[in-house]
């Protein structure tokens, strides 16, 4: 028979009994939905990412306390944290690739002011930090570097924090106060929206980083080194350059490993796109159970129906077809029946993922490799579930099959 | 399209069956059930016959032989001078699509299907190529069966007797060597029996082989030749003495119908 006749007699048989085609189908329909709308999700947060690290600059470094492991990036959970405000000194004074350096000392903490309390992280860096994460100020100015030195208590907000402390007003010239130490709003950064990750970039304040060391913090090991390079082409040899300064000055000898994590932007690209990889695969692999699930609920179905319609194959059989006609008409069939519910679920999926995306505010991406593979996958499930109740059909004696009642 | 008929006139003289020795042994477990016990059989072509028997006689088991469905245990079965004992399952599913067309006790049409498409099914499974316009020919046959007024009827907007004859222009429609039918007239009450007979006649007046097994005489008596069975054997085979028309039969049936209603 041809394949057009094929796909014609199966859809004519399925159609014969709607309601138990579309139940049967729902199975795939929900995981195709499904499948496409995690997907969605997962590869429009990838797509988020990667926008965002390309606007971070590409030439940005970030030096972290810890060795990184072969391959991802080890934080390091019980190893030292031997970075510290001199390091980033240093490299500020020794290099000749950097054209900027910071150091940040991250301290959450309580800031009070204007309105009440609000629980925001606050940052020591230096003057350099705006240069490094291009983040200028809509409101006032940055601190300067007679203000680092001084260690003066001045800070600059974040959107976030300027509408939670001081709605509607400038909140330059305002006063607030961190651990009970009062400090003078210089500037506002303008809004830079959330980060991949989901948090929000603007619920910032930054300090000097000699203030935060010596009134907030206490102590002098830091989180992270923040550096760039005038050109990115200095980059690479700029790393080398960090590793090199760094390694002596922690006295490292040649066998022993960096006890610190020098990453580039690429680096951090890699890092954060593998981290949500994982979590589209996740997603998706939770969803294709559903598919799964659906295959054989099309099993399920295509057995009945093969011992239902015995007589049917049996009369088949008796006018000629070949047992590898009926196993074709049931797989066929199935297929069929799961790529209809596929089509189906590639429809929801997609109407689904868009209402999501505007509900929540979720970046969400369809792609049309997803559609086809989930189809594909759909067909698969379809084969593979129809497969054992094709052979019972393709199996049946003639004879027997035509006398049974 | 009527290249068979050439093909039937051309080899008048071979049997369309020419069976000698049929056998057929059914183990169940441990016991052995000898359905058929050395049948010879020869049918010329044209021949219309009527296997009769009581129940368990063989009769089915014989025409499921005959018809391709099941192959003997032992002896050697030629349709159409071919040896189709020693074929294989698809070899078996080709000669029955293309040389032999079955008429059921039980119609067994496709439900939801219209008539013309019950009727084209076999032409599906056509692996010869002879076979270039189905819609035609399946229209044809349901206008030889005087169905042409009923192509998209389903079955069960169709009586009994309209549903046999459906199946037998199935059977028809691709010009088969030989129509078997087990019991078609089982189902039927007498009137509709009546007219499927008819039916077969005139086919069969027009050169058509067919074989059918009834347990009703009066039905036998329209065959030419009846072969008996009992317990796997043949019993008696003759040819029927005064071969009754069936037709005529059917005008008188309706000349006291409507006497009665008068
Ligand atoms: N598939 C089978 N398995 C076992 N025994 C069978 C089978 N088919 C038929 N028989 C036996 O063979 C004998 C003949 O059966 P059958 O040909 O159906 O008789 P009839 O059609 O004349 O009534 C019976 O005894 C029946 O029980
Ligand atoms: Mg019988």
């Amino acid at each position: 028979m041809k394949p057009t006749r094929l796909i014609g007699v199966a859809l004519r048989s399925i159609l014969k009994n709607k309601m138990r085609t579309l139940l049967t189908m729902l199975g795939v329909v929900i995981g195709v939905g499904a499948v496409i709308v995690m997907v969605a999700i997962g590869e429009g947060a990838q797509s988020k990412i990667r926008a965002q690290i390309d606007n971070l600059g590409t030439n940005m470094i970030v030096v972290t306390p810890g060795s990184s492991s072969q391959g991802g990036v080890s934080q390091g959970a019980g190893s030292l944290n031997r970075l510290t405000v001199e390091d980033a000194e240093a490299l500020k004074s020794e290099s000749f690739l950097l054209s900027a350096v910071s150091p940040s000392i991250v301290a959450p903490t309580q800031v009070v002011g204007g309105q009440g309390n609000w629980r925001s992280a606050i940052f020591g860096v230096a003057t350099d930090y705006q240069l490094i994460r291009d983040w200028p100020v809509s409101s006032g100015r940055l601190f300067d570097e007679s203000e680092v030195r001084s260690m003066r208590k001045v800070a600059v907000i974040g959107t976030t924090v300027a509408e939670a402390l001081f709605p509607g007003e400038d909140p330059v010239g305002q006063q607030i106060r961190l651990r009970n130490v009062p400090f003078e709003v210089i500037g506002l950064l303008t809004e830079k929206g959330q980060t991949a990750e989901g948090s929000d970039q603007d619920d910032v304040v930054l300090a000097p980083y000699t203030t935060v060391k010596n009134r907030l913090s206490g102590r002098s090991f830091i989180a992270q080194i923040l550096a760039s390079t005038a050109t990115p082409d200095d980059v690479a040899a700029a790393q080398e350059e960090i590793s090199s300064i760094l390694r002596e000055r922690h006295g490292l000898a040649d066998w022993e490993a960096d006890d610190f994590t020098v990453r580039n932007q690429t680096d951090l690209a890699a890092t954060a796109e593998e981290t949500t990889e994982v979590m589209t695969l996740l997603l998706a692999a939770i969803a294709s159970i559903s598919l799964l699930v659906g295959g054989i609920g099309i099993m399920n179905i295509m057995l009945v129906s093969v011992s239902e319609r015995t007589r049917e194959i049996g009369l088949r059989l008796a006018l000629g077809a070949r047992s590898s006609d009926v196993l074709r008409q049931f797989l066929v069939e199935s297929t069929v029946l799961s790529v209809l519910g596929g089509l189906i679920g590639v429809g929801l999926g997609v109407a689904g993922a868009t209402i999501l995306g505007r509900l929540t505010g979720w970046a969400t991406l369809i792609s049309l490799q997803t559609v086809l593979v989930s189809l594909g996958f759909a067909a698969s499930v379809g084969i593979f579930f129809g497969f054992w109740p094709s052979r019972r059909a393709a199996a049946l004696d003639p004879i027997e099959a035509l006398r049974y009642e | 399209m009527s290249e068979p008929s050439h093909d039937r006139r051309h080899h008048d003289d071979t049997p369309v069956i020419l069976a000698t020795g049929l056998e057929r042994v059914f183990e169940i477990g441990q016991n052995q059930v000898r359905a058929l016990r050395g049948v010879d059989l020869k049918i010329r072509r044209g021949e219309m016959v009527a296997i009769m028997g009581t129940s368990g006689s063989g009769k089915s088991t014989l025409m499921n032989i005959l018809g391709c469905l099941d192959p003997p245990t032992s002896g050697t079965y030629r349709l159409d001078g071919v040896r189709v004992d020693e074929l294989n399952k698809d070899e078996l599913a080709d000669v029955r699509n293309q040389k032999l067309g079955f008429v059921f006790q039980k119609f067994n049409l496709l439900a939801r299907t219209s008539a013309l498409e019950n009727v084209e099914l076999p032409l599906l499974y056509d692996r010869s190529g002879r076979q270039m316009e189905p819609r035609q020919l399946a229209t044809a046959a349901l206008e030889r069966v005087g169905l042409g007024d009923r192509l998209d009827h389903q079955p069960n907007e169709l009586s009994g007797g309209e549903q046999q004859r459906v199946a037998i222009a199935r059977a028809l429609v691709t010009e088969p060597s030989l129509l078997l039918a087990d019991e078609p007239t089982g189902n039927l009450d007498s009137r509709t029996t009546l007219e499927v007979c008819t039916l077969l006649q005139e086919l069969n007046e027009l050169g058509l082989t067919i074989v059918l097994v009834t347990h009703e005489p009066e039905v036998a008596q329209y065959a030419e030749r009846i072969v008996e069975l009992r317990d796997g054997q043949i019993l008696r085979d003759q040819p029927v003495g005064d071969r009754r028309s069936a037709a005529s039969d059917l005008k008188q049936l309706r000349s006291k119908d409507e006497g009665r209603a008068a």
